[in-house]
């Protein structure tokens, strides 16, 4: 019998290869690099590193490589990658960037399709955000309620023991407690979350639109100017004006700090005070989270609207790692690994889907209660116009943020939405 | 024989004097002339995140030089350029000229003074951001424990306060370049010409004047070339005090490229941005380095 050396099983192995122009399947296990931004409920990623991931590495054979970021940096990093053609294999976008992206994503309609189906249908505003034609851009993950957080005491010793349902209530209410030295907190600043949020679901409530339904811009209206005249005198009335300067945690601080009554925001600052209640405490010494409670922003009127985080996952099309991208994407939306991520948000993140709402988390704690349906209302910036890039161009330039801010820094309410309409008209005039 | 070839090769200065340059063109083709004429390129086509784009010539500057942010992020840029480079000159030229007297524990003050410029821009910028946060300012605080104000200082939140606030950090960071670069000149000048002015009776003023100026100007000149390069493309420093911001109060040229180009992914209109400083740049320092030909021949 002819002798088999070593080094001829290695001849014949390194041949096999390199005929079969692939590995052997035992080294070709696929990466998949997933990039997201810092939770701001830690316990999430934490709970990601140490007992999802190793559970899908084990279930789908695929090694599951989780990279967290500053949400601000998620743009740089996607438009690095993309341009270099290699980087993560799944990024996580907000609101309606997927739109800004969408040439670089692979179609991920099969895996979307199939979570929306089994999981009550998406939400509006994750279609709008995601989809571009037939081509789904990303699968939709998560919406970050936002809702305003109010001190329930100081709105009773007003006389407001119901929040104020009206922006003329609101505005009343703010009044009286600026007056006490609590004022209403809100940014108008250069900031991704909590500016937008607010500026885009008021101008709505107003009746105020960037687009009509086909895309024509009609920003420069009645009602818009009618809703910029009223913030002139609100802000001055009821706001603390170190608002116009403020980022995504400046009114954390503020309301935690007790110098602010109300801000629109996450769940993020009651979670906070539930995590350490013996050092957020009211003034009368009580846990400061037994005195917190939250409402969706007020009515105009034209009605009541709101705009919230949203977030999906983009499989990039330089990925190499498609096929387990996606299937690690179906894994994690799988209802039962889905809910123990959920749970652990305790209300922070709404999911994108209609089965979540009956979900008993949302009966544990009535506080949380007004998240439960935050995306159902939510809307994305665009509307009432189609979905598309122009939409997130004017959302990254801060056109309607700057239009609230140019008025309450002394411009006249006509110029202000002049100036707006002027520049939103360019960028959908733009090729 | 091939060594002595060699060696008659480099003995030629022209052939030797190539091969001594020829690391650093390589590193300056790589990654100046290259990325220059790629960002040239890119401010002529439609190009976006992920799409190439086509040739549309001047299309991208026509579209930005009508757009009113881009108007309002150049005044800025000049003013923030223009009020900072005359603060950092006088606090630096005087802090140097009291650097360069003899006191004790001389040599400790003149490393601290270099603290801020060595300290990462990012972290001292934070620092700053805390100072003039518009809740916790200890600014702020202490003005109201000394009873100067009544009510808050909107440090960032004020569109004029804004700019002066991102001034006053630039001035803080950049007085110690001056002051170190400046007292290098001043060590340089001979004391005997002082001593010689003295006797002839000049006082201090003129001793300044007609001795430490003109012999300190060739320096000075080199000094604020490159300040004003460095905070006419500034952007992290206003990047992370205000992102621009309020209403686009603060948005200088590259924190503008920065939001146009990668936030709302329009590499070719970002590029373009970027370029427009260039003529200005440009110059700046063809005046400068003229002028400093100039003083040298004379």
């Amino acid at each position: 019998m002819a002798q088999f050396k070593r080094r001829d099983f290695l001849k014949a192995g390194i041949a096999g290869i390199l005929v079969a122009r692939q590995a052997p399947v035992f080294a070709q296990q696929s990466q998949v690099h997933w990039i997201k931004w810092n939770d701001f409920v830690p316990a999430s990623d934490e709970l990601l590193r140490k007992s999802m991931l190793p559970e899908a590495m084990k279930a789908l054979g695929i090694k599951i490589n989780l990279e967290t970021v500053n949400g601000n940096d998620l743009q740089p990093r996607v438009t690095a990658a993309i341009q270099s053609g290699s980087g993560p294999d799944v990024f996580m976008l907000f609101n309606n960037h997927p739109h800004i992206y969408g040439s670089s994503a692979v179609d991920v309609s099969d895996v979307a399709s199939a979570i929306g189906k089994a999981q009550g249908g998406y939400y509006d505003v994750a279609k709008a955000n995601t989809t571009e034609g037939r081509k789904t851009l990303s699968v939709p993950w998560a919406v970050i309620g936002a809702e305003i957080a109010y001190r329930k005491s100081w709105f009773d010793e007003i006389g407001y023991s119901k929040f104020p349902e009206t922006w003329e209530q609101y505005h009343d209410a703010g009044k009286k407690l600026k007056a006490k030295g609590r004022p209403l907190g809100q940014t108008l600043g250069h900031t991704f979350g909590d500016a937008p949020t607010f500026s885009y679901p008021y101008l709505w409530s107003w009746g105020g639109k960037e687009v009509d339904e086909k895309g024509k811009v009609v920003l420069n209206s009645k009602e818009t100017i009618e809703s910029v005249k009223f913030m002139k005198t609100f802000w001055k009335d009821a706001f603390d004006e170190g608002g116009l300067a403020w980022d995504d945690t400046n009114n954390n601080r503020a309301f935690l700090s007790g110098t602010i009554s109300a801000t629109l925001n996450g769940a993020s600052i009651y979670i906070e005070t539930l995590r350490k209640p013996d050092q957020y405490k009211t003034e009368g010494g009580k846990p400061m989270k037994e005195d917190i409670r939250h409402s969706p922003l007020p009515k105009g009127p034209k009605g009541q609207f709101g705009f919230h985080l949203f977030q999906s996952h983009m499989v990039m099309s330089y990925s190499k790692n498609q096929k387990a991208a996606k299937e690690f994407l179906t894994w994690i939306h799988t209802p039962a690994n889905y809910e123990k991520w959920f749970v652990s948000q305790k209300g922070y993140s709404t999911p994108p889907t209609a089965q979540w709402e009956k979900h008993k988390m949302w009966d544990e704690d009535p506080v949380m209660a007004p998240f439960k349906i935050a995306a159902k209302l939510g809307l994305s910036p665009g509307y009432a116009g189609p979905p598309n890039r122009k939409s997130a161009e004017v959302l990254t330039k801060y056109i309607i943020t700057d239009m609230y801010a140019k008025a309450v820094q002394g411009m006249s309410a006509e110029e202000a939405v002049k100036w707006a309409a002027e520049e939103v008209g360019k960028v959908y005039a733009g090729s | 024989m091939f060594a002595a070839k060699r060696s008659r090769i480099l003995e030629r200065e022209d052939a030797l004097a190539f091969w001594l340059l020829f690391p650093t063109l390589v590193l300056l083709t790589l990654f100046i002339a290259y990325p220059f004429v790629r960002g040239v390129w890119l401010s002529l086509t439609d190009a976006t995140v992920g799409e190439a784009g086509h040739f549309i010539g001047l299309r991208n500057f026509q579209r930005i030089f009508d757009d009113s942010i881009f108007r309002t992020a150049a005044l800025n840029t000049f003013v923030y350029t223009g009020v900072t480079t005359v603060f950092k000159l006088a606090l630096g030229l005087w802090l140097a000229l009291l650097l360069n007297r003899h006191f004790r524990g001389k040599s400790w003050v003149r490393a601290f003074i270099l603290l801020p410029f060595i300290i990462p821009t990012v972290l001292s910028t934070l620092a700053w951001k805390w100072m003039f946060d518009p809740t916790f300012s200890v600014f702020n605080w202490l003005f109201w424990k000394l009873s100067i104000i009544s009510s808050r200082i909107n440090w960032l939140g004020d569109p004029d306060l804004a700019m002066t606030s991102i001034s006053i950090v630039n001035i803080w960071r950049g007085v110690p370049f001056y002051a170190i670069s400046l007292l290098a000149g001043l060590q340089t000048i001979n004391p005997d010409l002082h001593e010689a002015a003295a006797i002839d009776g000049a006082n201090r003023w003129h001793r300044f004047w007609y001795v430490t100026w003109p012999l300190l100007l060739p320096v000075t000149m080199v000094v604020v070339l490159f300040s004003v390069i460095q905070t006419f493309a500034d952007f992290q420093l206003v990047y992370v005090l205000t992102g621009g911001g309020p209403a686009n109060a603060t948005q200088l040229f590259a924190t503008y490229a920065y939001q146009i180009g990668i936030g709302t992914g329009l590499l070719s209109e970002g590029a373009a941005i970027s370029l427009a400083m260039f003529p200005a740049l440009l110059l700046v320092v063809v005046f400068q380095l003229w002028y400093i030909r100039r003083v040298e021949n004379r």
